[in-house]
């Protein structure tokens, strides 16, 4: 027999609290990153001089596997102080390395902001702090929306990178199961179908999000 | 030179790299007055306008307005390149319109009118409000108030453009080529505004324009550009009843010719 039905039903339980870690990691994963990547694009712009130094920073953690810094901060951080549970630790490297990835999001946003509206806004006499945050923020972001959620998406679909160290997500849950009964098949099958539930249903919302906002353009 | 002018220039120079756009430019504007900037592309009247409006730097010379140094300032009798506060103060007295209106696309007609006042100048909301409503009403777009940009036609978006510039009352207003980007059947009516505004406003205006019809009944004086020196200038009857230079009547004989 390759399918077990009742064995399947039996850890769907233990599965859920799992997910719900999964889904706890996703979103404060992504928040940060949302937050800190449009935190660092700001920054760039609004002091030129952070520029380089960001750059070369966002080169570094987009350059280096994700499973590498969240070792790095799990296990190195204690020699420098920074004792963290596995679950922050690793929302943490996943939070920093996906804003990586979105403040280049965010970069190309506000770069399509024709230079025109800056010049508008200067022979207004508004500042370049509230030029920045009252009329380029608000013109930059809905167009990157579909991309960052393409970002929280992808995200999602790397946490099992978790199970490296010992958070009870999803992975780390089947892969228990599995040494426990020996049966991998339900677990790991049941891990993969709510994956995939997960990312259909939000590229789904993402296209919703995204047809909203041509809308929005075209209004 | 002109006692007490609103706006001078004084041997005002810009480059682009080694190319002079404008050069040693003189000029005074009175207050009040009227004066119409034409010339061929590329002659420098945008640049004029940008320097004014505190867009661009001037490379040498001085731009004063109301007498006082707009490109550098005076502190204990020293002469000092102008910091942020001082630019902003001076740009405070100016106000520019574009060729291609630079609405904000985010906001409404009266959110594109009440920003700026209510950021810059401290209003409240509804100081800002009412009085953004009193220009809206008088651009002719009262009822349009809540709509944004894009569901404006291009002469109602150049019309907004106006208002809001003028809601940070400046007493001096450039017009860059308000009406180059416009459908021909909406020219009329931003012309018209900008007519009214002369008429019942104290406003110091210079309107850089193609449309020599409009400049000769709306301008008292008309300065003509060439290679970003001005190559002649007077009264706006005279300018085009008799002008001087070769090279003033070869330019107006081409525009004429084109359209
Ligand atoms: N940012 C810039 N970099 C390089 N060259 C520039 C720049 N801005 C203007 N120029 C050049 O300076 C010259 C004068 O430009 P300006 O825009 O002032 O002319 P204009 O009289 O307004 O012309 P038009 O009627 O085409 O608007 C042109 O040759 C233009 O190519
Ligand atoms: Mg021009």
């Amino acid at each position: 027999m390759i399918w077990d039905w009742a064995f399947a039903i039996e850890i769907l339980p233990r599965l859920g609290q799992a997910a719900i870690v999964t889904v706890q990691a996703t979103v404060m994963g992504f928040a940060l990153a949302a937050t800190l990547g449009l935190g660092l694009t700001l920054a760039r712009i609004a002091w030129p001089r952070t520029a380089l130094p960001i750059s070369v920073g966002v080169e570094l953690v987009r350059s280096t596997p994700l499973l590498i810094q969240i070792f790095v901060l799990y296990f190195v951080g204690p020699e420098i102080g920074l004792v963290l549970d596995a679950l922050t630790a690793g929302t943490l490297a996943i939070g920093v390395h996906y804003a990586a990835y979105c403040s280049e999001v965010y970069r190309a946003g506000f770069e399509a902001v024709p230079r025109s509206q800056w010049e508008a806004a200067e022979a207004l006499n508004l500042n370049r702090g509230t030029a920045l945050m009252r009329i380029i923020l608000p013109q930059a972001i809905p167009p990157v929306i579909p991309a960052l959620g393409n970002y929280l998406v992808a995200l999602f679909k790397e946490t099992p990178l978790l199970s490296a160290i010992a958070v009870l997500e999803l992975m780390q849950t089947a892969k228990i199961i599995g040494s426990e009964s020996f049966r991998y098949t339900e677990p790991i099958t049941l891990v993969g179908l709510f994956f995939l539930g997960m990312s259909l249903i939000s590229a789904a919302l993402i296209r919703l999000v995204e047809a909203r906002i041509t809308q929005g353009v075209r209004r | 030179m002109m006692q007490d002018p609103m706006v001078r220039f004084q041997n005002v120079t810009k480059r682009h790299g080694s190319h002079i756009v404008v050069d040693g430019l003189n000029l005074d504007v009175a207050r009040n007055e009227k004066v119409a900037i034409i010339g061929a592309s590329g002659s420098g009247k945008t640049s004029l306008l940008r320097m004014l409006m505190a867009l661009d730097p001037v490379d040498s010379g001085e731009i004063f307005i109301e007498g006082e140094p707009l490109t550098h300032m005076e502190r204990q009798g020293k002469r000092l390149p102008p910091d942020m506060a001082h630019i902003r103060r001076m740009r405070g007295k100016v106000g520019m319109v574009f060729q291609s209106f630079n609405l904000f696309p985010h906001l409404t007609a009266m959110g594109n009118c009440i920003e700026a006042p209510m950021r810059v100048l401290g209003l409240t909301r509804a100081a800002a409000i009412e009085r953004a409503t009193e220009l809206l009403e008088m651009v002719g777009l009262a009822s349009r108030k809540d709509y944004y940009p894009s569901q404006l036609s291009g002469g109602q978006q150049q019309r907004v453009a106006i208002a809001r510039a003028l809601a940070m009352r400046p007493k001096v207003m450039l017009f860059d080529e308000v009406t180059s980007a416009l459908d021909p059947e909406t020219v009329g009516e931003v012309l018209t505004v900008i007519r009214r505004l002369g008429e019942e406003h104290d406003l110091t205006m210079m309107v850089v324009t193609h449309q020599m019809g409009f400049a000769r009944e709306f301008a008292d004086r008309v300065c003509f550009l060439h290679q970003g020196r001005i190559c002649e200038e007077a009264p706006a009857r005279d300018f085009f009843h008799n002008p001087q230079n070769e090279r003033t009547r070869a330019f107006l004989r081409a525009v004429l010719e084109a359209g």
